[in-house]
């Protein structure tokens, strides 16, 4: 289904629609309050870029130093080419470890590798420990936002999920009552857990470490329990230098919720004494993506969210209009790359207004990014025949001026004269909720000649 | 004295020529000759922007050649220079004349402000105003800072707008989100689109807004179907007409 079908049922409910656009309009307001503080904040936009743009030209010896240094802390790195390779590798490193229970603090790579269903048709319990995550999980959907990924849930609603789930009492709204039934839920599921699976904001490249950025410290209790700890990375989650980290953590919270920095920037350099620490890194059509000049500076994005939450198209029509495991103007530039037809109608979710653009903590040209892809989908074919035959029409009229002079005065002379039925009908989307701009008695440039002709 | 190219928006043309003449007498009275070439139609936004560059092509090569002429090329719309400055580009690179075309090439408040420089104005306008920025003038032709940025705040319409005796400009609570028009957008994702403009109509009102204007006039079109479909009592008009001492 397209986004403007899903975006319209989700609009039905108008004021569920106004909730989610006020709420991550209160998270965009919390960014700009903690981007003001910064009197360098645009400067360090473009260091990161810049930090970003150099990492990803030299990706390949970065990746292969990374690896060296990792090793030499008794890391064991593997590859995976795509989404089934990395989920073969973690079910097989689980499964020579004996592990029944996984615990995972946040990843959207393993949401994009749909690694979940994978372990537990193999018979492996996996639980998400991120709150938000694990609101989603025991809803059955896909998280809506990549950092707030259950942010289209009101408080009654995870009331009543907790409820059927965790057993809390029916009806309970109160966040700390139900923070607390989760955070016991979670507890018995960390003691329980086999191994422990991270996410990775940053791995650098010169030390062979990496940072895991939460609010929660999920991933530090998950990880620390159990003997076997498993990362999962993108290859363009790269940075050059550990110096390098403080730019983009000072951008990364900000960014995201507003906070000077994520309550626990965890570091991991080599697995704790008596355990093991693995490495998946994953490409799954990064390398596509980098071979691409204009679409390039995608691989910069840190998943902070903020364009989502300061989208106006995200805010109103929800995460999961978009059918993506990252939505909003982001996730609308990665989709396509991996499916164009699928994923054909994201570009066009767009006004572009380049709100997304100039909120980008490491500047990406989003909005431009997704005209680009317009004309892409469109070279491909897969742009809508009615927009296609329209625009034909469009072009071939203002290629022909006396056409387009024609075609105006007629339509100033019959369009209002017509009774209202006639223009306002279910094919005309424009007179659903508007009306039609009225029509005046001559064109500007009849105006404008006629004016001259006096003057003469 | 020096000569302006006029460039008007084709449904600015066809739909709202008092825009058009309220461009002409600013510019006449700024003290340039001002023409318009009349083999004019549009400058292919809407089909580059649905992707279709080849019907773009043709009417970007004609625009250059039409407005190659003169000093001087202004548009009362952000958006549709915008798709001259920064979009041409992908159908004009190295074409002979497009480089000058590019600098010499204006929307009208930034016209008025960086080559006119406009500093006072003859009329008053005595009412409350609601200053809609229109997206493509702000963040791509940076005709004011947008509120996501960390910069000195300035904004070129609100300056010329102050410049009019008892004008009382309304304080947004979101002083930058899109009106929701977007093009085709408008009506391909109609839902949402008609949400963002009654979004935008309501923090007009609540603000005491008596007049809403912008930069472009396919925000104020897009917004004033939805207001006058509800009867709103708020009145639409360009900043063309308001700086020109045009009636309310």
């Amino acid at each position: 289904m397209n986004h403007a079908t899903l975006a319209g049922e989700y609009i039905q409910d108008r004021e569920r629609a106004a909730w989610h656009d006020n709420t991550l309009w209160f998270v965009r307001s919390k960014r700009d309050k903690a981007a003001a503080t910064l009197p360098e904040w645009e400067s360090l936009r473009q260091t990161a870029s810049q930090i970003k743009a150099h990492t990803v030209s030299k990706l390949a010896d970065f990746l292969e130093e990374f690896e060296r240094n990792a090793i030499a802390r008794g890391v064991k790195v593997h590859w995976a080419r795509h989404a089934e390779e990395h989920n073969q590798i973690v079910l097989k490193i689980l499964q020579e470890h004996g592990v029944k229970k996984l615990v995972k603090s946040k990843s959207m790579l393993t949401e994009e590798c749909h690694l979940n269903p994978y372990l537990e048709r193999h018979g492996i319990e996996v639980v998400d420990s991120d709150l938000g995550e694990r609101i989603v999980q025991l809803a059955g959907e896909p998280p809506s936002h990549i950092v707030l990924p259950a942010i289209h849930k009101t408080k009654a609603d995870v009331g009543d999920l907790f409820h059927k789930h965790l057993g809390t009492e029916a009806g309970a709204t109160d966040p700390n009552y139900l923070a607390e039934a989760a955070r016991q839920h979670l507890r018995d599921k960390f003691m329980s857990a086999d191994a422990g699976l991270t996410g990775v904001n940053f791995a650098i490249a010169e030390t062979g470490g990496f940072v895991v950025c939460t609010n929660e410290g999920n991933a530090d209790l998950g990880v620390s329990l159990p003997k076997l700890h498993i990362a999962c990375m993108g290859i363009e989650k790269l940075i050059p230098r550990a110096k390098d980290l403080s730019v983009f953590l000072r951008l990364l919270a900000r960014s995201a919720t507003g906070q000077p920095i994520t309550t626990y920037s965890s570091h991991f350099h080599g697995p704790r004494p008596g355990g093991e620490l693995h490495i998946v890194l994953v490409d799954n059509g990064r390398s596509h993506i980098l071979g691409k000049d204009e679409f390039r500076t995608s691989l910069n994005c840190i998943r902070c969210g903020a364009c989502m939450n300061t989208c106006p198209v995200f805010r109103r029509s929800g995460g999961h209009s978009y059918q993506s495991f990252v939505p909003g103007p982001i996730g609308s530039i990665l989709a396509p790359a991996r499916d164009p037809q699928k994923h054909a109608s994201l570009p066009q979710a767009c006004s572009l207004c380049g709100s997304c653009t100039d909120v980008c903590p490491v500047k990406i040209n989003i909005h431009e990014q997704l005209l680009l892809w317009r004309h892409e989908l469109a070279r491909l074919g897969f742009l809508p025949w009615s927009k296609r035959l329209g625009m034909k029409l469009a072009g071939f009229v203002f290629r022909r001026p006396w056409l387009y002079s024609l075609g105006g005065k007629i339509a100033r002379f019959v369009v209002p004269k017509l009774p209202r039925f006639l223009v306002y009908h279910r094919l005309n989307p424009w007179g659903k909720q508007r009306e039609m701009p009225e029509f005046p008695a001559s064109s500007f440039r009849e105006q404008f000649q006629q004016r001259e002709a006096k003057r003469k | 004295m020096p000569s302006v190219g006029l460039f008007i928006p084709c449904f600015v043309d066809q739909l709202y020529p008092h825009v058009g003449m309220a461009t002409v007498e600013l510019l006449e009275r700024a003290g340039y000759t001002v023409h318009f070439p009349s083999q004019q139609t549009c400058c292919g936004q809407p089909m580059a922007n649905t992707g279709c560059v080849e019907e773009t092509r043709p009417l970007a090569h004609k625009f250059l050649e039409l407005f190659s002429p003169f000093d001087y090329v202004v548009a009362p719309s952000g958006s549709c220079v915008a798709m001259v400055r920064n979009h041409y580009e992908h159908y004009l690179h190295g074409v002979p004349g497009f480089a000058e075309l590019k600098k010499k090439t204006f929307e009208l408040t930034e016209f008025l402000v960086d080559v006119v420089k406009l500093d006072k104005l003859p009329h008053a306008f005595p009412y409350r105003v609601g200053l809609h920025q229109s997206c493509h003038g702000l963040r791509e032709l940076r005709l004011g800072s947008s509120s996501e940025m960390m910069v000195a705040p300035f904004s070129k319409a609100r300056q010329l707008l102050q410049l009019m005796e008892g004008i009382q400009i309304v304080p947004l609570t979101r002083p930058d989100e899109c009106c929701g028009f977007g093009g085709t957008f408008a009506v391909a994702e109609e839902a949402v689109s008609c949400m963002m403009g009654e979004d935008r109509i309501h923090d007009h009102t609540t603000a005491g807004a008596q007049v809403m204007t912008a930069n472009d006039m396919s925000c104020l079109m897009h917004l004033q179907g939805l207001i006058r479909r509800k009867k709103t009592p708020l009145r639409v008009m360009h900043i063309a007409e308001i700086l020109a001492g045009h009636p309310v």
